[in-house]
């Protein structure tokens, strides 16, 4: 169908894969097709690592899938030519592809934990596709995998193959993967965005493992991401796409720093978000009684104790206050309590102990107590805008109901208020008759925002509003709740796994391990030493944008932490402790920590002093590119 | 309340714009289509049936037994000489109205049961779950014939003995589906908005889980269906002179073995009907939820 697809077809020898003139198209319910890849042209020289990236939507998986010579349901390749060696994909009987995949062309894909299969071990799993293929005999193909485990740096690589996966982690089992992927040598490895779903600690061992074994085995790939920052670290060149087709391909280095598209350009600009202006609080503000304040709250699950606590305990002594008009960040990785605190806050989850004061006056710890005026000033908008609206309203009728609820208005009123609400949220007024299921994934996170504002809360609870989002439409959002907070001058509550968003829209910031507030401190002097070990670790673990980031940083392994003794059984004995690489033996692991100020404004639970944390962290940090 | 500023309003430009609004029209896949016909015309059967029918069902017309079809008798003759079509027509009312009386029903008291269930939760729903687990373990011919041989047979009893068969179903899969719909976060938003508990129940979650609902509702009038016309082949159901369906089919077992339609026509029309309401049903979900 190309004159240029046949033209090209002969692939010069370092080329192992040369894709030319690839067109996929998807049935659409009322059956016609339509384009999701458009010619698309690109090639992968022997032994190089060339990164896809775009967002949802761009294609990027879907070109990555037809290098398996596979389309998703519902799809089809429908023209040009995918050449991997001296093999045409698209002319491959079935039989020929099956023997194919997974043999020369191996995948991984997002979520491993979803790709194993919890009822096998780990180690049959890896070799499956070396036994399927008769590639080699069970015992070679052990000791291949062995081999593997351990240059992807997983402990015991001798034993690990024999638990199963729930038994190991998810940066563990995401390397796994890659070992399953690479136990028949394959020609050519397929990543779809392998680390997307991992916390940022835990990316950057993986990520570090898989350059160690692209290295080792000089493996080409292709790297799917949305994820500038990653693809630097891992791709000697870039294809950027957006709607199916490539906007712009290069190097990595000329991407990164000298862009040409003006798409490109836009991504590099979103990655690296800009702090949004702070509002200088007026004097008398500051006096004034705070608008949220947390004491010594605790929360958690299970049968309470002999004194009334939680035997599991996901908040642990929260003390936080938020003053009119400002925005307060929490960090933390998944499982840290951030989502707990926002409930507790909203009076879905009760608390064991503690209180939480609204303008000085206490709020009752579950909604029933509440009274409805309390319930307007504190909003909380979910993650998730796909679950958070629901599916059976429209707009119109769900920015309705709290109008209704709280205001009392007329329907006259109500118009009027919505068609205010959606400009304030910069959605267009048709949407009002629209079913959430026909809004992008940035316009229900806009809805689900304005739902909240219809309210005229005082504080919003934001629980990672961004995350599921592109990173484009993420910073718009972004902008949107900072002029929000100009113009209303409401409180926020900006709950985050990614500290860079965090640190682009809050005055003050949290930083939540296991539970417990390891470090608070005003936005200005989380640029700078001394850290608590954990924010440390958090802030390095960061990709930077720029090639290189990753081998500068790996000097800190985990096999350095220094040796402790036996722990004491206090439960107050800090949490980071097992991944601390400035743990002091005798004191750590024998003595609670306690809540101390820094001299550059903010506390922290360490006992390091100051100039203990700044000595030891000078050398080491790298934050957003910048070695200090 | 205070008036928001109006915030100068810069057009996302950058969002890719919403998909093209599809018109909300009533479409349905050709199965569905014959489905509907064919309950349709039933119903419309079971409203009209008794004033276009061709004779009174009890009256005898024909001296021949067993007849086959004729101009005179569209669908034969039954074992007493009575016009067969009359009589499908005049039974179209029981078999279809007590059902959907026993249908509604049980589902609308099972539906409105599990709402309770899983917003109340704790030992309220426990309780609950067990005891109509207990109901369901009862075998539902059996319930039948102890109701009515406690009771006599009526149409009420009919309707309240099937009605109590088939709630406990119903209550186990809405219980399921409200219990999945209460932890989407729409309703804790709507919890986290101080919104009442009837106000959750029906305006929140009772639209996104009525078409399952509704589905095991047509599923569970088939089954009425069936029960009522097992009970009436064993001549416990509707009593003589009036027939159900099922009664029909009993009536006229001794014509099975020259193959007269009388036996025939009426096991038909059972089998039409639960295949309508099948069919029906299974293409009633839609395409719109399916994914955008």
């Amino acid at each position: 169908m190309n004159k240029n697809a046949k033209a090209n077809v002969k692939t010069s020898d370092s080329d192992l894969v040369k894709v030319s003139g690839l067109r996929v198209v998807a049935a659409k319910d009322s059956g016609d097709d339509v384009v999701i890849v458009k010619d698309v042209d690109f090639s992968v020289a022997r032994g190089e690592v060339l990164a896809l990236i775009g967002e949802s939507g761009s294609g990027k998986t879907t070109i990555a899938l037809s290098l398996l010579g596979y389309a998703r349901a519902g799809c089809r390749i429908v023209g040009g030519s995918i050449r991997i060696g001296q093999r045409e994909l698209l002319s491959m009987t079935r039989s020929e592809l099956s023997h194919m995949r997974g043999r020369d062309v191996a995948y991984i894909a997002q979520s491993a934990a979803a790709a194993f299969n919890p009822s096998k071990t780990l180690m049959d799993q890896v070799i499956e596709s070396a036994l399927i293929h008769k590639a080699m005999t069970r015992a070679q193909a052990e000791a291949k995998a062995i081999g593997l485990f351990r240059s992807m740096a997983l402990p015991e690589p001798e034993n690990i193959g024999k638990r199963y996966p729930h038994q190991v982690s998810g940066g563990q089992l995401q390397r796994l993967m890659a070992a399953m992927a690479l136990i028949t040598d394959p020609e050519l490895v397929i990543l779809d965005e392998p680390t997307t779903a991992l916390d940022v600690t835990t990316q950057i061992e993986v990520l570090r493992a898989f350059k160690n074994v692209v290295k080792e085995l000089g493996t080409t790939a292709v790297y799917v991401s949305h994820d500038l920052a990653v693809v630097a670290q891992m791709a000697d060149r870039i294809v950027v796409l957006r709607d199916g087709q490539i906007r712009e391909v290069g190097s990595t280095g000329q991407i990164l720093t000298a862009p040409e598209n003006a798409y490109t350009q836009s991504l590099l600009a979103a990655a690296a978000p800009a702090a949004r202006e702070q509002l200088p609080l007026a004097p008398e503000q500051e006096r004034d009684v705070p608008l949220l304040r947390i004491r010594g709250l605790i929360a958690g699950y299970g049968r309470p104790d002999n004194k009334g606590l939680p035997s599991v305990r996901i908040l642990d002594d929260i003390n936080l206050t938020i003053r009119r008009g400002t925005t307060i960040g929490i960090i933390g990785e998944s499982g840290s309590g951030k989502t707990t605190l926002a409930r507790t806050v909203a009076g879905l989850v009760a608390p064991a102990r503690g209180s939480i004061t609204l303008d000085g006056e206490a709020l009752p710890p579950t909604l029933q107590g509440r009274s409805r005026e309390q319930f307007r000033r504190v909003q909380i908008v979910f993650q998730n805008a796909d679950t958070a609206l629901n599916p059976a309203h429209t707009i119109g009728r769900m920015l309705a109901r709290p109008l209704t609820f709280y205001h009392g208005l007329d329907s006259n009123a109500k118009r009027k208020r919505i068609a205010q609400l959606l400009d304030l949220v910069q959605l267009p007024g048709s949407v009002i008759d629209r079913l959430p299921g026909e809004l992008s994934g940035g316009q229900k996170q806009r809805a689900n925002l304005a739902r909240a504002l219809a309210a005229n809360p005082d504080l919003i609870l934001c629980d990672e509003v961004t995350s599921a989002l592109d990173t484009v439409v993420g910073a718009a959002i972004l902008d949107l709740l900072a002029e929000l907070r100009r113009e209303l001058n409401v409180s926020l509550m900006f709950i985050s796994h990614d500290i860079s968003t965090v640190r682009a829209i809050c005055d003050d910031i949290v930083v939540l391990y296991a539970g417990r507030m390891v470090a608070k401190r005003p936005r200005e002097a989380m640029m700078a030493p001394p850290y608590h070990p954990y924010s440390h670790l958090l802030l390095s673990s960061v990709p930077a944008l720029k090639q290189g980031w990753l081998e500068q940083v790996c000097g800190r392994v985990p096999q350095d932490l220094p040796a402790i003794g036996e722990v004491a059984s206090s439960p107050d004995i800090c949490a980071f402790l097992h991944r601390c690489s400035l743990r002091v033996d005798g004191t750590c692991n024998l003595v609670p920590p306690l809540r101390r100020s820094l001299e550059h404004g903010g506390e922290i639970l360490c006992h390091r002093t100051d100039t203990d944390l700044r000595h030891l962290q000078q050398p080491l940090i790298a934050v957003e590119g910048v070695t200090v | 309340m205070n008036t928001m500023p109006n915030s100068n309003v810069v057009v996302a430009d950058k969002l890719p714009p919403p998909s093209t609004v599809k018109p909300r029209r009533f479409s349905m896949p050709i199965l569905g289509l014959i489905g509907l016909c064919i309950v349709v015309f039933w119903l419309l059967m079971a409203v009209i049936g008794p004033t276009i029918s061709p004779y009174d069902a009890g009256q005898i017309v024909d001296a021949d037994v067993f007849g086959g079809l004729s101009r005179k008798l569209l669908l034969g003759s039954d074992y007493l000489g009575r016009d067969m079509l009359s009589r499908i027509l005049f039974g179209t009312r029981y078999t279809i109205g007590l059902a959907l009386a026993a249908t509604l029903l049980a589902c609308s008291i099972g539906t409105g049961l599990a709402l309770c269930a899983a917003l109340a939760g704790g030992w309220v729903d426990a309780v609950m779950s067990r005891t109509l687990d207990a109901l369901i373990s009862i075998p539902s011919k059996m319930f039948a014939l102890m109701m009515v041989a406690s009771f006599g047979s009526s149409p009420e009893l009919l309707i309240i003995t099937a009605a109590i068969t088939y709630m406990p179903g119903s209550y186990r899969i809405s219980r399921a589906l409200a219990v999945n719909v209460q932890t989407m976060e729409y309703v804790q938003a709507a919890r986290a908005r101080g919104e009442g508990a009837l106000y959750i129940t029906c305006i929140e979650m009772l639209p996104n889980m009525i078409r399952p609902v509704l589905a095991d509702a047509g599923l569970r009038f088939v089954f009425v269906v069936l029960l009522l016309s097992g009970l009436s082949f064993l001549s416990l159901g509707v009593q003589p002179p009036d027939a159900d369906w099922g009664s029909l089919v009993r009536e006229n077992i001794a014509g099975l073995g020259e193959g007269a339609p009388a036996v025939i026509m009426p096991a038909l029309a059972i089998a039409t009907l639960t295949i309508g309401v099948n069919l029906l049903i299974d293409n009633l979900r839609g395409k719109r939820s399916r994914k955008d």
